[in-house]
Formats: structure tokens, C-alpha cells, sequence
């Protein structure tokens, strides 16, 4: 099984790694670089569908240039870097199309096609490299790739706002980075590795307080990319500003690397929850404090930027609940927010370039002018705010429900904290509604043409949100039996090395030299930090 | 094994300068800030590889025992990052400077009109629905847009409707 199909994991980071030197070589043709980033983009798509039917088998493993796992590095597609590369796969090529017909209608206004290509196949790749990395240091060549291009993205055209939002942005990314960096340092002198696995097995060996501060180093880093809570105060400054299709993509899956990596590394490197009361507590904080935010705004671009760090609050509470269940509805509500966040900020791009403002001060009567943009908008945004039967809702009844199992005080805390959050959500969704699509505008809106080739994609994105509430059985199901492999741990652990030591590299002669080493080291390693 | 006095120190006073470099408004200094804190990240990976010893090439024959090879890998990847990100920045930096002749970082404009708004206890924009200018049903009803009618009982029934409040509904300049 895993013989037959492992080509296949490495294809979501080469294809657009390759297609985006491609692009760049291409820089005077842009019909050509459109069709290269646009067909790459398609595949990635399909190679990432099939492997979210492999890898529900089990994880599958590639290492890279055969070296053997703890020496080489190793890609793991399991089930939930699966789920989650199919879906950010679908909503990176939507925003793509979104953004060719955007780039056809606008031109250089928009962005220097040039440039806008490979970067974004840069950023696709990055991302696709963190998720499917098996290897901590290779999460964070994934991270800086990703946020490579994101800074590229951010700042496109370098207009004075942008420059302003940029900098913010970038500086915070940066020392996010440098904190991870440090994190894998201190971990590589506790325990003397980087690979996934081999850290899971090692990592409960040691000193519990040592492991502690390594744990909280790793929360730290993860949580400024992640923008939860006290770590988010960058983020609504720094995404309205950019254009429409990259604040949509940024909004669907940057934070959602983040939440994925601590997904990752408090299952698989530390578990037991040693900081679970107090990731309650963060999330808790983060979603009130993010709906709160979003309250009080005006313009529907940084609205939906403070309601998506609140929503970051309940993914981090069906991680801090630290049961399969709590991790089922997280990774479900994951997979739903992305789909959501981003149809949302492409709708109002689309709403920007109808009414030429996103200021809900200038906005109004949208519904009758554009009725198409007008269920865009409302069905997302019902979404969003959970109400029945959509995924959103979905997604918090089974939080809810984890959170009542879990049964602490502070797992009922969050319980209403997720209900108030929720109820706030929809009331700052509402009012945005009200006002922009149905109450008069102050003055008249200008009305511009929005081509069909934008809506088609935003459209799209609402289609697959609805088939995440249509498909919700089976889709919850994979969700369970992927927070089920994360509980055990011990069949992502055998993937990589089978034998507790090595991976299934074809290095011969080192590697059978090593085992011998090996079996020696393992044990003086593991004391160093001890 | 204990780590070198020598690196350890240094790598504290990288930490130091850097965080208080960081903590400046100034984009230039920031990013020297950043070169600082990504140096001393280095040279701590370095630390977490263990004393320094023969060249880590199989082969070569050596009683001593080897340089643990991988931290170097790491640090020569975390050099590479640093320097494009060190070029992009600097980038930015400058094209600050041709902006708004210095690199200063700049306050989020409408975060503050929010914030000043918040503490004058107004709305961010004005509603409808919420406005409770006074007026009976009836009066209501007879100014009420209908929607059948292409907006049509709005353009007839002007003068009806009250004036505008102005004392707080005060929208601020340039909005």
C-alpha cells in the first residue's frame, strides 16, 4: 500500500516549488505563467484528494532522497495533514481563480502578474511543506517559505498603507520564526533529534520540567502564527490592507498552519496536557476578545479579521480539551473554517468592487442591486455564526458536546464562553448585513461591473462550504478516526520508523552501521538534557 | 557535557542587544535587532550540537570523536533564511523612507478612529435600525421605504422626515 502510492506525498511541495521557477523564467509571458500556476495548482488538488483516500489506510511516509528517517528527512501524509492539505488545496485554487480574473480585469492595478505568480505558487508549496512535514526543523523551512511569499503578498505595489501593514506584519512573523528557532534548539540539545517520531519517543523520557518550558516555547511560537489571544493583535491591523484574493487566502490557512502545528506537537510530542487548563483558558479569552473586536468595527474587512481570531479560540479549545472527541470537532471545525473565513473576505472582495468601499458607513442596499452577492454573503456568514443546519454549527455542537464530557469547571466556562461567542458572532454578522444589503447607502454606491469569473470561484468556495455541512457524516467520521491516530500516537510513530530506530531509507551501508551506533547512542543522547 | 562558558555568554548579550533593538520604533534598528537575535539563535543551535570535535566525514579515520553535523546544516538553512528576510526587510525599510522620508512604524489609523469613537461612546456607523429619532408608528410608516415601490415613497416624502440628528450621530472629518 504505502509502496504503491508514497510518490505521490512529496507532489503537493515539488509541483508548485517547480512550477513557481517556472513562472518566474516565464515573466514575459503571462498568458503561459497563468496556465502553468493554474494547472499546477489543479493537480495539487487532485494529488492531495487521493491522498486523503491513501491515508486513511494509514499514514503514508516518503524519505526524502531515501536517507533514513532520524538522519534524512521524512514527509508523513496522515489523515489529518491530509484533510487538511485537500482542503486548503481547493480553497488555494479557487482564490487563484478568483485572483486570474481580478489580474484580467484590473491588470498591473492589481498586482504585477510577474510577480503574483510564482510567489503565490511559493506560498502554496510552503504550505503543503509544513503540513505534510514529519520533521520539526522541515516545519520550519515550511513556515519561512510560506511566510516568504506571504510578505511578498502582503506588501504588493508597496503603497504607503500596504508598507505600514507590512511591516507590522513582517517583523511579528519574523520573531515568531526566531522564537521556533530558538524552541528547536533547546529541544535539539534536551534530546538530540528533530525528527517527529523519534521526538515523540524520546520527549516523555525527560525531565518533566525541561519538557514544560520546551512545550510552552513551541505554544509560543505556534500562537503568534496562530494569533490566539494575547499573540493576536497583529493580525487585524495587518490583513484588510492587502489585496482582496491574498487577505482570503491568508485569512483561510496561514493561522490554520499554526493551529496545525500545535495540533500536531501537543498530540504527537506532548502528550499527557500538561498545559491544557491553561490553553482553556487562552481560548476562551481569545474568542471573546476577538468577537468583542469585531463588534466594534466598521469596515467589513477588519470585522471579519477579529470574528477569525475569535474562531481561532474554538479550535484551540478542542485542542485544549485534550480528548479524542474535543480533537474530532477541532480538526472538523478547522477544516470548516477555512472554507468559511475565505468565501467570506472573497465575497467582499467582490463587495469592495461592487460598491467601491468596505467602509459599512458608505455601504447599503446591496441586496437589491446584487442579489447573487447578496447570498454569497449571507450563507458563509450564517455559517460562520452557527447557525443550524450549516458546518459552523456542526462544528460547535461538537465542541459543545466534548466540552460537557469533559465535564471541568473550565471545560463549562468555555462551553458558554463558545455559546456567547457564537450569539456575537451573529450579531456582528447581522449588523454588517443589515446595514451593507439592505438599509439605503448615504450616498449612491457606484455600482461597477464585478465579472463573472470572480463570483464563479466565491461561488464555488460557498458550494464546498455547504458540501462540508451535506458530507458532514462522513467527513466527522474521518475526523474521528483521525483524532483517534493522534490519541495512539503509535501508528504515526511506526510509519516513520518502523522498528523504534530507523526509517526504511535505502543509505545501506550507514544505516547498518548506525544501527549498531545507534543502539549504543540512543540512551547517552537521551541523558543530555536529563 | 556543559556547554561553552564563551558561547553561552555571548549568546546572552546577542539576546539582549537584539530584544532592546527590537523594541524600537525605528524599521532599521529592528532589523538589526534581528540580525542580532537570528545570530545568537545560531550560535545556540551550535551549543545544542555538543563540543566540537573531528570532521563528521565517514571515511576519514580519527580516534577523536565527531562534530555532531546536523545543527551545522540547521544553522547554514537558518543563515540563508536570515539573509533573504534581512534583504527584504531592508527593502522595506527604504522604500518607507521614499514614502514618508523615515521607517518609522506607523500606528493603524482606523484602529485608532475606532478606539477614539469607543471612548466617546459612538457608533462606528450608523444604523437604521438603531436610530430612535422619536417618531410614533404611524409617522414611521408613513416614511417607511417600500420596497415594491422602487424606493419611490422616499423620493415623495422628503420634508416628512425629520432632520438628521446631528449632536451624536457626529461622523468625524475626512470619513
Amino acid at each position: 500500500m504505502t509502496d504503491d502510492w508514497s510518490w505521490l506525498v512529496p507532489l503537493p511541495v515539488v509541483l508548485p516549488l517547480s512550477a513557481a521557477g517556472l513562472a518566474l523564467a516565464l515573466y514575459r509571458r503571462p498568458r503561459l505563467q497563468r496556465i502553468v500556476t493554474l494547472v499546477t495548482l489543479t493537480l495539487v488538488a487532485i494529488v492531495s484528494a487521493a491522498l486523503l483516500v491513501i491515508a486513511d489506510a494509514g499514514p503514508v511516509v516518503v524519505e526524502v532522497g531515501d536517507w533514513a528517517a532520524p538522519v534524512g528527512i521524512s514527509l508523513v501524509a496522515d489523515r489529518l495533514s491530509a484533510l487538511m492539505l485537500t482542503v486548503s488545496s481547493v480553497v488555494i485554487l479557487c482564490v487563484l481563480i478568483y485572483s486570474l480574473a481580478q489580474g484580467r480585469e484590473d491588470g498591473e492595478r492589481f498586482a504585477p502578474i510577474s510577480i503574483f505568480h510564482p510567489t503565490y505558487l511559493v506560498l502554496s508549496a510552503g504550505v503543503a511543506n509544513a503540513f505534510l512535514s514529519g520533521d520539526l526543523f522541515n516545519i520550519y523551512v515550511g513556515f519561512e517559505i510560506l511566510l516568504a511569499a506571504s510578505y511578498v503578498l502582503i506588501t504588493l505595489s508597496g503603497t504607503m498603507e500596504r508598507i505600514r501593514a507590512g511591516t507590522i506584519y513582517v517583523v511579528v512573523a519574523i520573531l515568531s520564526s526566531v522564537l521556533f528557532l530558538v524552541a528547536i534548539a533547546a529541544i535539539y540539545a534536551a534530546v538530540g533529534t528533530v525528527n517527529l517520531a523519534q521526538l515523540a519517543i524520546r520527549l516523555p523520557e525527560i525531565d518533566p520540567g525541561v519538557r514544560l518550558v520546551l512545550q510552552s516555547m513551541l505554544l509560543l511560537a505556534f500562537g503568534i502564527k496562530a494569533a490566539v489571544f494575547p499573540l493576536s493583535s497583529w493580525l487585524p491591523d495587518s490583513y484588510p490592507t492587502a489585496p482582496a484574493p491574498v487577505t482570503a487566502v491568508f485569512a483561510g490557512l496561514l493561522t490554520k498552519v499554526g493551529v496545525y502545528a500545535i495540533i500536531r506537537t501537543q498530540t504527537l510530542l506532548f502528550p499527557g496536557g500538561a498545559l491544557d487548563d491553561i490553553l482553556l483558558w487562552v481560548a476562551l479569552a481569545t474568542m471573546l476578545v476577538g468577537i468583542l473586536g469585531a463588534v466594534a468595527q466598521d469596515d467589513v474587512k477588519r470585522l471579519l479579521s477579529f470574528t477569525l481570531v475569535s474562531h481561532i479560540g474554538y479550535m484551540m479549545f478542542g485542542i485544549a480539551l485534550g480528548s479524542v472527541h474535543g480533537w474530532t470537532a477541532a480538526i472538523y471545525y478547522v477544516a470548516h473554517h477555512i472554507t468559511v473565513q475565505t468565501a467570506l473576505f472573497l465575497v467582499v472582495g467582490l463587495v469592495e468592487r461592487f460598491g467601491g468601499t468596505t467602509s459599512l458607513d458608505r455601504l447599503g442596499g446591496l441586496a437589491k442591486m446584487t442579489p447573487v452577492l447578496a447570498v454569497l454573503f449571507f450563507v458563509p456568514a450564517m455559517n460562520l455564526g452557527g447557525i443550524p443546519p450549516f458546518s459552523g454549527f456542526l462544528g460547535k455542537v461538537g465542541l459543545l458536546e466534548a466540552g460537557v464530557e469533559v465535564g471541568t469547571p473550565v471545560a463549562y466556562a468555555l462551553v458558554a464562553g463558545s455559546v456567547v461567542t457564537s450569539l456575537l458572532t451573529l450579531y456582528a454578522l447581522i449588523k454588517a448585513w443589515n446595514k451593507a444589503f439592505w438599509q439605503s447607502p448615504p450616498e449612491e454606491l457606484p455600482a461597477n461591473r464585478v465579472p463573472v469569473m470572480m463570483v464563479a470561484p466565491t461561488a464555488a468556495l460557498v458550494v464546498f462550504s455547504l458540501a462540508l455541512t451535506v458530507f458532514a457524516g462522513p467527513l466527522y467520521a474521518y475526523t474521528g478516526r483521525a483524532a483517534q491516530t493522534l490519541q495512539s500516537r503509535w501508528p504515526y510513530i511506526e510509519a516513520v520508523l518502523p522498528d523504534g530506530q530507523r526509517g526504511e531509507g535505502e543509505s545501506q551501508r550507514a544505516a547498518d552501521d548506525a544501527t549498531e551506533d545507534a543502539t549504543e547512542d540512543a540512551p547517552q543522547d537521551a541523558e543530555v538534557g536529563g | 557535557m556543559s556547554p561553552n562558558i564563551v558561547f553561552v555568554v555571548t549568546i546572552g548579550v546577542l539576546f539582549t542587544v537584539g530584544v532592546y533593538l527590537v523594541l524600537e520604533r525605528s524599521l532599521t534598528r529592528i532589523l538589526l535587532g534581528i540580525v542580532l537575535l537570528s545570530n545568537g539563535t545560531n550560535l545556540l543551535i551550535l551549543v545544542a550540537g555538543g563540543a566540537a570535535g573531528a570532521p563528521p566525514l565517514i571515511g576519514v579515520a580519527s580516534d577523536r570523536p565527531m562534530s555532531d553535523p546536523l545543527p551545522q546544516a540547521l544553522i547554514l538553512t537558518a543563515i540563508v533564511i536570515t539573509l533573504g528576510l534581512t534583504a527584504f526587510l531592508l527593502a522595506m525599510a527604504y522604500r518607507s523612507w521614499q514614502l514618508h522620508r523615515h521607517d518609522e512604524v506607523q500606528d493603524d489609523v482606523e484602529d485608532r478612529r475606532i478606539v477614539r469613537l469607543a471612548a466617546r461612546d459612538e457608533r462606528a456607523f450608523e444604523d437604521d435600525d438603531t436610530e430612535s429619532d422619536g417618531e410614533t408608528l404611524d409617522e414611521e410608516a408613513a416614511t417607511a421605504r417600500d420596497e415594491m415601490d422602487e424606493g419611490g415613497a422616499f423620493d415623495e416624502a422628503p420634508s416628512e422626515r425629520p432632520p438628521p440628528r446631528t449632536d451624536h450621530t457626529h461622523r468625524e472629518e475626512g470619513r
